[in-house]
């Protein structure tokens, strides 16, 4: 998931008779499926939630360009290097979709920014992990993005509506991305047996990083219950990692790899996946800033904007320029 | 931090089905060229149009969601303007 643990400031839940008029109306509205535009009353906590939720989706956006622009220049073949671009390019995109939907919170895209880079604002735990060899950019766009679809798929029915619309876009562009990933896998697994060796490496590190996407179990969750409540979450953390394991392990088999997990097993009565207990405690490390590459990922943003501020000056100067000449004309 | 941000534009773009410019998002950029450059890099990647729009967003007048009952009200209370109101005799063709 690309928002992980969305603080809500929540301690319990409110039944409708303990809610004031305008929540009340507010909930019914979410409760039968009406979307909440920008400009419709809405509570605090859920507009302040909601601004946690979507800037730490779009900075996972922006920030998970980094681990992948990695290959860019050392991508095997143009085809690859092609195909990156336009996957990283995308990635880009949707980061700003992401903070236009934020923005019509009241929040301003600097302020997005600023939270970022003070290390207030989080993002997903997965892009502090580096990318060794060119098989974890298959193993990204395969893992990473598969992850994020499941994940996705449902919020482009949540009841914030430029949140959801901005969802659609993602989602139709998003399986590129894990077919791409997919077919990287596919050719080094068809290759020499060093190229399926390195597939095999890519796929070890990335397996339980990309489990843990999803988020802490849900009794560990605890802000999963307002989040439902308000229909900006709509499946729960083990629901969607579930799917998302019994999708993939079929895919694992067709090429010809082994998933990292040896407590992995069909479970006939359930119909599902048995698997073993990430490593929690590697996840709180990374969430909190100590993951292997989280200072060098906020180093790469904070020299980006900086120095991109003489640009976004004289961009700001020329337009004023140009304004003011066309104006003189007109006089 | 920036002292001031780079305003903010709609994005509209006309599909290839002959279809009327639809918004599709926004962005920030200096000027309209800006914006139009920056609108066809973030929102048309998937030949998803032949025309854009851009348009300032601070020049866009909206209706306000507490006077939706006000404004679009008094179309809810006249059917007599849908055909589906007229009973049409079953001999009676091509009306």
């Amino acid at each position: 998931m690309y928002a992980q643990l969305v603080e809500t400031g929540v301690k319990r839940l409110r039944s409708l008779e303990e809610m004031g008029p305008e929540e009340r109306a507010f909930q019914e509205r979410v409760d039968a499926g009406i979307r909440i535009e920008p400009k419709d009353w809405m509570p605090e906590a859920y507009r302040k939630t909601l601004i946690r939720q979507i800037s730490q989706h779009a900075h996972s956006e922006i920030v998970g360009m980094l681990p992948e622009g990695n290959w860019i220049t050392r991508a095997p073949t143009l085809k690859r290097k092609a195909i990156l671009l336009a996957k990283v390019q995308d990635e880009a995109g949707h980061g700003l979709y992401l903070y236009s939907a934020a923005e019509t919170l009241n929040v301003s895209r600097d302020q997005m920014f600023a939270d970022l880079h003070s290390g207030k604002a989080k993002y997903s735990s997965i892009f502090n992990y580096p990318t060794l060899t060119w098989a974890d950019i298959g193993a990204i766009g395969w893992l990473v993005d598969g992850s994020a679809i499941i994940n996705q798929i449902p919020i482009c029915r949540c009841s914030y509506g430029p949140y959801a619309r901005a969802m659609v876009r993602i989602c139709k562009e998003e399986s590129f991305h894990q077919r791409q990933g997919f077919d990287i896998m596919r050719e080094l697994c068809r290759g020499t047996a060093a190229q399926k060796a390195m597939a095999q490496d890519a796929l070890n590190r990335w397996w339980w990083p990309s489990i843990m996407m999803h988020g802490p179990r849900d009794e560990a969750s605890t802000n999963s219950a307002q989040s439902m409540q308000w229909k900006i979450k709509l499946f729960s953390n083990d629901e969607l990692r579930q799917k998302f394991i019994d999708q993939t392990v079929p895919q694992a088999e067709y090429l010809g790899l082994t998933l990292p997990d040896p407590k992995l097993r069909w479970n006939e009565a359930l119909e599902h996946y048995d698997y073993g207990e990430p490593d929690w405690e590697e996840f709180w490390s990374v969430l909190n800033g100590n993951g292997p590459c989280n200072r060098e990922r906020l180093r790469a943003r904070v020299k980006a904007y900086e120095e991109g501020e003489w640009v976004r000056e004289a961009a700001l100067a020329h337009a004023a320029k140009q304004a003011a000449r066309k104006a003189a004309k007109v006089a | 931090m920036n002292k001031t941000e780079w305003p903010l534009w709609e994005i509209f773009i006309r599909s290839q089905h002959g279809l009327a410019h639809k918004h599709v998002g926004s962005l920030h950029a200096a000027d309209a060229e800006m914006a139009m450059h920056n609108a066809r890099d973030v929102y048309t990647r998937r030949n998803e149009g032949v025309s854009l729009w851009v348009v300032r967003s601070s020049d866009i007048t909206a209706s306000s969601p507490g006077e939706k009952d006000l404004m679009f009200e008094p179309a809810n209370n006249k059917v007599y303007r849908h055909p589906t109101f007229y009973e049409v005799p079953e001999e009676v063709k091509h009306i």
